[in-house]
């Protein structure tokens, strides 16, 4: 025992050399744990060890090995058996050396000079012709941590690094690492080693080889030079794990020896692509250019893309933070789509996952906007995983889904998880200082949760409601007295405090309830906790100060009880106020300046991201998942002015890339897949491009083939439309243009029109729309469709339309001041409510199903289920001087007005400079009511940025025309909205559904029979066509072939109900709404849909 | 300059009930009192899946994860990529369950041997070196009954006397020398809908995740193309490494030479952008009064977009608010049980005759004086749908090439519920 317990100390000391001393604290626990056990059964235990070891039979000693590491398992020690076990080190049974191996490793640090008597069996090992003994040989010896043996270590190493196998030089690149974790004295002489291997073309020992340099020299940059392009091209074929640290390493080389990609005049059209797949002279000529990536930039990007289709998650998450770091911006979202798919494995991938990206969703909204929906919440989500999910819902907040976000806020505020609920309730606060047009709604909703019953919401309402009030206090007086009132039900200190505090600040706001607060808070004061009790003091102060004459008393009674408080922090506070606002000989020149002092105005608190300052840290590494730098970490460092010499990277013969000692199978194996399984060549680029940019193209055409094939069929009735059109046409000013309109409409359904008994007022709506369409310069191929509806013959109900819709637009006037966000009801009530109530409908209206029991309603808003992708041009840059605008329907409620339609807008300037005030003129042309986006002051060249606006159609199709203003121009666009455009989603049940529908029958519906193509006969794309064309919500359906949808007019909140009856092969589609107009629009454009193969 | 050693120090296994049961250390040894702050972050957590996966100590970082009820805490003592560790850890677990069957704490025990010698293999120096498990199984054999009985009586041993060629080869995924009497390869299209609905019915969110596992058990060096006959629906794929990429870019095949036995060659994912069908609805109707002790429950379960298919195996579950004592239902079909404790529901339901839907109505009873919850309970459904893959995925053809024999060729279909929760 005595022999042992020493072995224990020596240990101790040692890996407290290597670990630090907390290192050695934790390990003086083994020993002393584990020797008691010695004394007793595991002695006996031991013995019997021994004899076995000692034995001559195989089987037992293979027996005594096993029951040896299962000691070892469990944590006992097994050191004494050190020599007994020794000697079977060069054992025949394979099992039996290599339990020998794991005991060796683990005790011969302990028992150094034991330890020393297996060494020369390893030593004749590495000397086997079979390269793997000499490998495991290698691995052994350089896992023995006795420092006598460095110099045999450092000697096999080297002999192993020039192994003809690259699995011996694998071994090798790991011993590296060992070696100098035991003797960091060696470091330059395995830095010889480390750039030798560098060299080696296997991609075997790339990754192990990168380890060591990562950890033995990782400033030596110097040495990847040269080993470069080879790394990049190897990348693909080196095992996954190796990937992961090559990419780390490369992600650091190429920050500090590129030119950074995301300058503002960098240009990436085709030429900087085209110019790597060139010849060297052609890209010299390129050079002259603002910016072109360095080709070993590109080459860097292009071969780690396919990485991302990996299944390993980690190297996901380097290739991601590899683009994060080194990608022109435009290329970044590409990593988007595998990051949300590494959502789907495990707790802990999550976790690390949601990290980065909330990191990442600060900078660039942008990128996972799309995929919002991804990050909602389920029940059964972890707490830290939730609050994380919460974080980048937060973060993805804009104008353009904040109802969205809301919505599903909602949900989560009456969550079962408390300390979620809370996480949610900051998250609200913080949307409303962000998006300022929510922040009123916000703020009433926060207001109503006062009332919860719980606590934890309670306490943080009130303290998020107090950040929320800093910053516009003047008008929420009401908020405040509310507050004042709920006082004495909150029990929760923080609270009470952020109460309290509120009333002091703003007690010129609330002159008569504040002193009351005061004086209930004299009567409980004694019994406060400390916080509460110092803004009580504070409180008084205020009071005091501006209101002296009722409160003196009560204050001088409030400074008398803090003066004989327990808590000294109470009565350190109460002296100092008592100096300060009683004026007194002592008191000097300070209580002057009292009420400065006091009732300074504060700045409002900043509600931020948690993640805001992680960026910092490099992406993907431990640093950055605990916010605090690591031991190790590697900083990133920034992007060089000017890119050191590229020729340095250049390697004279380049030699095909082989694998050493590979061998050869698959004799009988097709042509293609002789090649490598992943091909580092440029083809794949290429046809990856060609393929993406063929699916497109293929897509367009098609597109336009429709439209074609259908004016061709329709090219008989057009010409004699037209010819019939000619007398009224006359009567008008007629465009030019207004004739290519109307050549082709659609002569089945005038037919039907004709028959039908509906026309009048709301003809003459779609009338004028056409002629909107129409007065359009370039009519994309949606308004074609769309002006098809009208069949011309009555045109001179045109006239009328005019003062129809003048009036509508005069109210949209005034309901746009008045609800901000109306989230599920459109209900007129909305419209009536002042803005400043505190029960203002809207979000309140849903905050307030907290306390009373939900009633579901039949007609629910829901979110929209399909948002098309594609945006429209609105402005092409040669038109507009550079500057160019594409719009796209965003289908979501507007937040600017009930009646309007949401539009996002992406404006970029392709010009060489910089646009100033990018504006939309106050005036527009035509009788829509606009709500503009705020101008853009600058926008740099290449630049580009999203606004969302809100446009009030009217339920008409007719485009809405205003101009696009820049500081010197003014450019004249219109925006035309495809008829399921004008819709809002919603959902009901199905018995509402069918209750609604008989409601609105006779000439409130129209239905069409179509013959279905077979690919569409599927329930899926069923749905799926008819939510791409119109902005439906799906319900819920208990009958498998009849499909039902259902929306609202977004103007006039009219109900549209969509049903779609499959009856093999054919399909009923019927409409049901007042506004038949849109009615047959809307089913013109389905059974186009339906009718049409394609996705 | 002190070294700083990278990677995986060592491993701790810890069972449900705090104690460490099996430690491995690649480096020097790493005390177990380590562990001490993980005890306490786990003693914080409400819930085991709460404990934080990356937890700082004064000298080291535990990275964790919790899988089979078994925590694998990993040492780690410098800056190393955290999903670097977990993706490993993972991949133990899924190696443990590959040679014994199932991951349990019995299971480790058991064949602490085999896990010692399997860990040793895995990492060397805490950076990992063989984790495909056809190396694995090259070079240590899985434990079967047979094996066990005749290795104590010959005294002969797990270990494969083989070297483990595979390491060198450039399939390193598959081992060498395979032979079958009976060629054969099963592909099994799994998709799992991920959704969650409104109180109302209708669909916040949706998405399909899909797996192709396969089990391949073909003599020689096959070469296999899978073809779809619409691989457009694949928005997102994630491919085992012996998948060939750039056919799969240009020409949308999967064209690779399979490992040996059971593996995952594709994942997928469908987009939310694209609509999901739902193939269950629920109707409930779940109510708390104000001031009373009971609570009216009543769930009905229905297919719908089933194309035809019936949907069996479905498991209701819901965790019911705190302030419920007891539940007082009667089920029309399948068994309920609820636990008073965890306040967890679960129903059994077994499979939805569309003739006959099946429901679950009663009362709850609550606490007295205890205020009425704040929101309805979550309703998680689980399910299975025989020979469907919702999304409408579909293997065109299977081709071999290389060898000339016939190969046995098998495809299922199967869609599963992923997380699908209905909110009430």
């Amino acid at each position: 025992m005595l022999g042992m317990s020493a072995n224990s100390v020596s240990y101790n000391e040692q890996s407290s050399v290597e670990s630090g001393v907390d290192a050695a604290q934790e390990n003086s626990s083994i020993p002393a744990s584990s020797s008691g056990g010695l004394f007793s059964a595991d002695y006996k235990k031991n013995e019997d060890l021994k004899e076995m070891l000692e034995s001559s039979k195989e089987s037992l000693k293979l027996e005594a090995m096993k029951r040896i590491v299962g000691l070892i398992a469990k944590g006992k020690n097994a050191s004494e058996l050190f020599p007994a076990v020794v000697k079977n080190v060069a054992s025949k049974n394979i099992e039996l050396k290599k339990l020998v191996y794991v005991y060796l490793v683990r005790y011969a640090e302990e028992q150094q000079d034991l330890a020393l008597l297996s060494i020369s069996t390893f030593q004749r090992a590495l000397k086997d012709p079979n390269q793997l003994i000499r490998a495991s040989a290698l691995r052994v010896l350089s896992s023995i941590r006795v420092p006598i043996i460095v110099p045999i270590m450092m000697l096999s190493i080297k002999e192993a690094s020039t192994d003809l196998s690259p699995y011996v030089r694998k071994t090798a690149a790991h011993a590296i690492q060992k070696l100098y974790s035991l003797d960091p004295d060696q470091k330059e002489h395995l830095i010889e080693v480390i750039e030798k291997l560098l060299k080696d073309k296997s991609t075997l020992v790339a990754g192990s080889v990168v380890m060591a340099f990562e950890e033995v020299c990782p400033d030596r940059i110097d040495l990847i030079h040269k080993n470069y392009r080879k790394l990049c091209n190897l990348l693909v074929d080196v095992e996954e794990w190796g990937q992961v640290v090559i990419i780390h390493m490369l992600t650091r080389y190429a920050r500090t020896q590129f030119v950074s990609p995301w300058r503002e005049d960098a240009v990436f059209d085709e030429n900087s692509e085209k110019a790597f797949y060139d010849s060297e002279e052609e890209r010299r000529v390129e050079q002259s250019k603002p910016y072109i990536m360095d080709p070993d930039h590109r080459l860097l990007l292009r071969n780690t893309k396919p990485l991302l289709q990996s299944r390993n998650t980690a190297v996901v998450m380097a290739v991601s933070q590899l683009y994060w770091h080194l990608a022109p911006t435009h290329e970044l979202s590409i990593i988007t789509k595998s990051l949300v798919r590494l959502l789907r494995s495990h707790r802990e991938v999550q976790y690390i996952v949601l990290q980065n990206i909330a990191t990442m969703s600060i900078q660039r909204k942008g990128m996972f906007e799309p995929f919002m929906k991804s990050f909602y919440v389920r029940s059964t989500d972890a707490t830290h995983i939730k609050t994380l999910k919460l974080e980048i819902l937060t973060n993805l907040a804009n104008e353009a889904n904040i109802s969205t976000i809301l919505r599903e806020f909602q949900t989560y505020v009456k969550s079962q998880d408390k300390a979620f609920a809370a996480a949610t309730i900051q998250a609200i606060g913080r949307c409303a200082t962000n998006i300022s047009e929510v922040t009123d709604t916000c703020l009433n909703g926060l207001v109503l949760l006062l009332s919860n019953r719980d606590e934890t919401v309670v306490a943080e309402s009130v303290v998020v409601i107090k950040k929320l009030l800093q910053t516009q206090p003047s008008q929420h007086s009401d908020i405040i007295k509310h507050m004042a009132k709920l006082f004495d039900n909150i029990t929760v200190s923080m609270a009470r405090a952020s109460i309290l505090w509120l009333m002091g600040e703003y007690c010129e706001h609330v002159p008569k309830i504040a002193p009351d607060v005061l004086r209930k808070m004299a009567k409980t004061f004694t019994s406060e906790e400390d916080i509460v009790k110092l803004q009580t003091v504070n409180l008084a102060a205020k009071l005091y100060l501006t209101n002296s004459k009722q409160t003196k008393l009560l204050t001088q009674y409030i400074l008398n009880l803090g003066k004989y408080d327990q808590s000294y922090d109470i009565r350190d506070r109460t002296r100092f106020i008592r100096q300060l606002i009683v004026p007194n000989e002592k008191s000097g020149a300070l209580s002057k300046y009292a009420r400065r002092i006091l009732m300074a105005p504060k700045p409002a608190p900043v509600l931020q991201s948690a993640f805001k300052d992680r960026d910092r840290f490099q992406l993907g590494t431990l640093s950055h998942s605990l916010n605090s730098q690591a031991n190790g970490y590697l900083e990133l460092s920034d992007w060089p002015a000017v890119a050191p010499d590229q020729s340095v990277r250049i390697v004279e013969v380049v030699e095909p890339v082989k694998e050493a000692g590979a061998p050869v199978f698959g004799k009988s194996k097709p042509g293609k897949s002789d090649e490598k399984f992943y091909s580092d060549s440029e083809e794949e680029e290429e046809e990856e491009e060609e393929g993406s940019s063929s699916e497109d193209s293929s897509s367009s055409s098609s597109e336009e083939s429709e439209s074609e094939s259908e004016s061709e069929e329709n090219s008989d009735d057009s010409n004699k439309s037209s010819s019939s059109q000619s007398d009224s046409e006359k009567k008008k000013k007629t465009l030019k243009n207004k004739k290519l309109q109307q050549q082709k409409p659609d002569s089945k359904d005038r037919k039907q029109k004709n028959g039908s008994a509906v026309k009048g007022e709301s003809r003459s709506e779609s009338e004028s729309a056409s002629e909107s369409s129409s007065s359009e310069s370039s009519s994309e191929s949606g308004s074609e469709l769309d002006s098809d509806s009208d069949s011309g013959t009555d045109q001179k109900k045109n006239t009328r339309s005019k003062p129809v819709q003048s009036k509508p637009v005069t109210t949209q006037v005034e309901k746009k001041e008045v609800s901000l966000l109306d989230l599920d009801d459109f209900s007129p009530a909305a419209v009536t409510t002042p803005k400043s109530s505190i029960l203002s409908p809207s979000l309140l209206s849903d905050l307030q199903g907290l306390s009373i029991s939900p009633t579901a309603s039949a007609l629910q808003a829901s979110s929209p289920v399909f948002v098309p992708e594609t945006s429209r041009e609105l402005l092409h840059r040669m038109t507009g001087k550079g500057l160019s605008a594409q719009y796209r329907f965003t289908r979501q409620p507007c937040i600017y007005g009930n009646s309007m339609v949401s539009l996002q807008l992406t404006l970029s300037n392709s010009s060489d400079q910089a646009l100033e005030n990018i504006h939309i003129s106050e005036k527009s042309s035509t009788g829509q009511n606009i709500h503009r986006f705020n101008a853009i002051e600058r926008l740099e060249p290449q630049a580009s940025v999203t606004v969302s606006m809100g446009v009030d159609f009217n339920d008409s199709t007719q485009a809405a025309n205003f101009q696009l203003c820049t500081k010197e121009d003014e450019f004249s666009v219109s925006i035309q909205p495809a008829v399921g455009e004008l819709l809002l989603p919603i959902t009901m049940s199905e018995a509402d559904f069918t209750k609604e529908q008989s409601k609105l029958v006779g000439m409130n519906e129209s239905s069409a029979t179509i013959t279905m193509t077979p690919e569409n006969v599927s329930s899926q794309s069923v749905n799926r066509k008819v939510v791409s064309v119109a902005n439906l919500g799906v319900i819920p359906s208990s009958q498998e072939n009849i499909h039902r949808f259902a929306g609202k007019t977004v103007s006039s909140g009219c109900l549209v109900l969509v049903s779609v009856a499959l009856k093999d092969p054919d399909a009923v589609i019927t409409i049901n709404t007042e506004n038949t107009v849109m009615a047959s629009m809307l089913l013109r454009q389905f059974k186009t849909a339906l009718t049409n193969s394609g996705p | 300059m002190l070294a700083a050693a990278k990677m995986i120090h060592s491993l701790f296994l810890v069972n449900a009930s705090g104690d460490i049961f099996l430690e491995k250390h690649w480096k020097s040894v790493v005390s177990r009192s380590v562990c001490d702050y993980f005890f306490e972050a786990l003693e914080r957590a409400t819930e085991p899946e709460n404990v934080p996966p990356v937890i700082p100590t004064p000298h080291h970082f535990l990275i964790n994860v919790l899988r089979h009820r078994i925590y694998f805490v990993a040492v780690i003592q410098s800056e190393v990529p955290p999903l670097f560790v977990i993706e490993f850890l993972h991949r133990v677990v899924d190696t443990f369950q590959d040679y014994f069957g199932v991951c349990s704490e019995a299971a480790i025990k058991d064949n602490v041997v085999v896990v010692y010698e399997l860990l040793e293999e895995m990492l060397d120096n805490g950076f990992p070196l063989a984790t495909e498990s056809n190396i694995l199984k090259e070079l240590i054999k899985p434990p079967t009954i047979l094996r066990t009985v005749v290795n104590t009586i010959t005294g002969s041993t797990n270990v494969g006397e083989q070297l483990p060629t595979g390491q060198l080869s450039v399939v390193p995924w598959r081992r060498t020398g395979v032979k079958y009497t009976n060629n054969e390869a099963y592909f099994d299209v799994v998709e799992e809908i991920d959704a969650i609905i409104d109180k109302s019915g209708s669909t916040i969110t949706a998405e399909i995740q899909g797996v192709i596992d396969a089990c391949v058990k073909l003599t020689g060096m096959p070469d296999l193309t899978l073809s779809f006959m619409n691989p457009r629906l694949l928005d997102d794929v994630s491919f085992h490494p012996c998948v060939r990429f750039k056919r799969w870019e240009a020409e949308r095949i999967l064209s690779f030479i399979p490992p040996d036995g059971n593996f995952r060659l594709l994942s997928y994912h469908v987009s939310s952008q694209n609509l999901v069908a739902i193939p269950v609805y629920v109707k409930h109707n779940i109510s708390f009064r104000e001031g009373s002790s009971q609570g009216r429950f009543e769930l009905t379960l229905g297919p719908k977009q089933t194309m035809g298919k019936a949907v069996e195996s479905v498991l209701v579950s819901s965790q019911l608010p705190r302030g419920v004592l007891n539940a007082n239902l009667s089920p029309s079909q399948g068994t309920y049980t609820f636990d008073p404790v965890t306040k967890l529901l679960s129903w059994d339901v077994g499979k939805i005759n569309p003739q006959k839907l099946p429901s679950l109505k009663g009362s709850v009873s609550l606490q007295t004086g205890a205020s009425k919850p704040d929101e309805n309970p979550t309703i998680n459904i689980q399910f299975k749908i025989q020979q469907l893959a919702i999304s409408g995925l579909k293997v065109n053809r299977l081709d071999m090439y290389g060898e000339k024999y016939k190969p046995f060729k098998g495809i299922k279909y199967m869609t599963k519920a992923g997380k699908f929760q209905v909110r009430t």
